[in-house]
């Protein structure tokens, strides 16, 4: 249970981080919070040559609501995002969702942009972004991309940045007036990762639904003018379409289940 | 910018339990690894050894975090604290641990350093929680011989005596 060998680099600012990954190649990765990284590399199913630590970089490490955004930097853990004081106010989808992220003690350490480049098909951070519509920033040293939530998760632990990217900041949407939201999940253990996570955003009339952990990648879907047993039954075709899989956790059955039960519990909470 | 050569071994210097201490290690070294072999710190105690269990937990810059998740080059010039340093120089606990010995929170005691680390931490900037908010922050930590009980007694019981110390 210990790491290959690997060099160890640590920038002070992005430009020296985005050069030392570039330099590195293939085999260079980033070093965040490290939470699933480091676990990662202790089981050996990873054995970069070069590591970029980029948690001392200042310039990565800051909260801002900018405009319609809220846009947290790469080096900002997620507890700093939890005790942000704006956070109730400004995303109540977020401080809802991340209690149910990790323990107490991972959240210390773990980052926001990590969870998201990490791209754990049941993890919260990925769910929200993708429910809320938000935002990954993308930085190399041929310049920066922005992609929207679905476009940067493109399956299972994996996602569209390229080995010489950094994300460098996520960007959630601000909420707006009207807007209720409401998250939950289901996991064995207080912490573990989620059989199924559930994310929902209604405005007015419409229904926003992202389903977390029964597909390979966070699914959403948008309905209109939903009532009764029209929800559930928008909920059993969302699940079917999703399919979902038995493994050591829970059988597919299950799975769809929780989608039409949760996702029904979540809309009715978000309407509230 | 610092680079580190993985083959070459990299001196370390922190702040340990209020002290400077230094060492030195290769990147590859596990801050747990560290503590213990470099430095005698065998307080820190190495459980699953991927962050699940908790056993490793001790504070940098005064929030609890997972040793055997970091590195030790990651900690060179920064505050570290393990249960080494909760104790006085006469050995005299500090409330929590007592806390923990009146009410039988531990048993053999191999999660109990990672507890205490993540309970100070936990307290410092929670200072009134409820008992669900207690299990909550426990859930991070895995103890297979008390069932938790004794722990939440304790924890809610410090609490409740600093409250009741800063009220007076």
């Amino acid at each position: 249970m210990k790491p290959r060998a690997f060099d160890y680099v640590r920038p002070d600012t992005l430009d020296e981080a985005l050069t030392a990954l570039a330099d590195g190649g293939e085999d260079a990765k980033v070093l965040a919070g490290g939470q699933s990284l480091v676990a990662i590399l202790n089981f050996r199913l990873a054995e970069p040559s070069v590591l970029v630590d980029i948690n001392r970089i200042q310039e990565l490490n800051y909260i801002k609501a900018d405009g319609d955004m809220i846009e947290i930097g790469a080096a900002k853990t997620q507890a700093e995002l939890q005790d942000w004081p704006e956070l109730g106010d400004k995303a109540p989808l977020l401080a809802q969702a991340i209690p149910y992220l990790g323990h107490f003690q991972t959240r210390n350490r773990g980052t926001v942009c990590g969870s998201l480049a990490h791209a754990d098909p049941s993890s919260e951070l990925p769910l929200c972004l993708a429910t809320l519509g938000g935002e990954v920033v993308l930085r190399s040293k041929l310049g920066t991309r922005t992609m929207k939530a679905a476009d940067f998760q493109t399956g299972m632990l994996s996602t569209a940045r390229r080995t010489d990217e950094i994300v460098v900041a996520a960007r959630y949407p601000v909420k707006r007036p009207g807007e209720g939201f409401s998250f939950t999940e289901m996991a064995q253990r207080r912490g573990d990762f989620a059989i199924v996570a559930v994310a929902a955003m209604v405005r007015n009339g419409t229904i926003r639904l992202g389903v977390g952990g029964v597909a390979d990648a966070p699914a959403v879907r948008e309905w209109d003018g939903l009532e009764g047993d029209g929800i559930d039954d928008a909920l059993n075709a969302f699940a079917w379409d999703l399919g979902g899989y038995d493994d050591i956790h829970a059988t597919a059955r299950y799975r769809r289940e929780l989608v039409r039960r949760l996702g029904r519990r979540v809309i009715e909470e978000a309407r509230t | 910018m610092k680079q580190l050569n993985r083959s070459a071994r990299h001196a370390i210097d922190f702040t340990l339990n209020g002290k400077p201490a230094s060492g030195h290690a290769e990147p590859r070294m596990l801050l747990t690894d560290f503590l213990r072999n470099e430095l005698g710190v065998t307080g820190n105690h190495v459980g699953c050894e991927h962050g699940v269990c908790g056993a490793c937990t001790v504070t940098i810059e005064g929030r609890s975090q997972r040793a055997c998740l970091t590195f030790a080059v990651q900690v060179d010039g920064r505050h570290v604290e393990t249960v080494e340093g909760l104790a006085g120089l006469e050995g005299d606990l500090i409330d929590l641990q007592v806390a923990f010995r009146k009410h039988h929170a531990l048993q053999c005691g191999y999660c109990t350093p990672g507890i205490l680390m993540s309970t100070v931490d936990y307290l410092g900037r929670h200072p009134n929680p409820t008992e669900e908010e207690v299990r909550d922050m426990l859930s991070g930590h895995l103890c297979r011989c008390t069932g938790y009980v004794g722990m939440v007694r304790a924890i809610l019981e410090v609490a409740q005596q600093r409250n009741a110390a800063t009220a007076e």
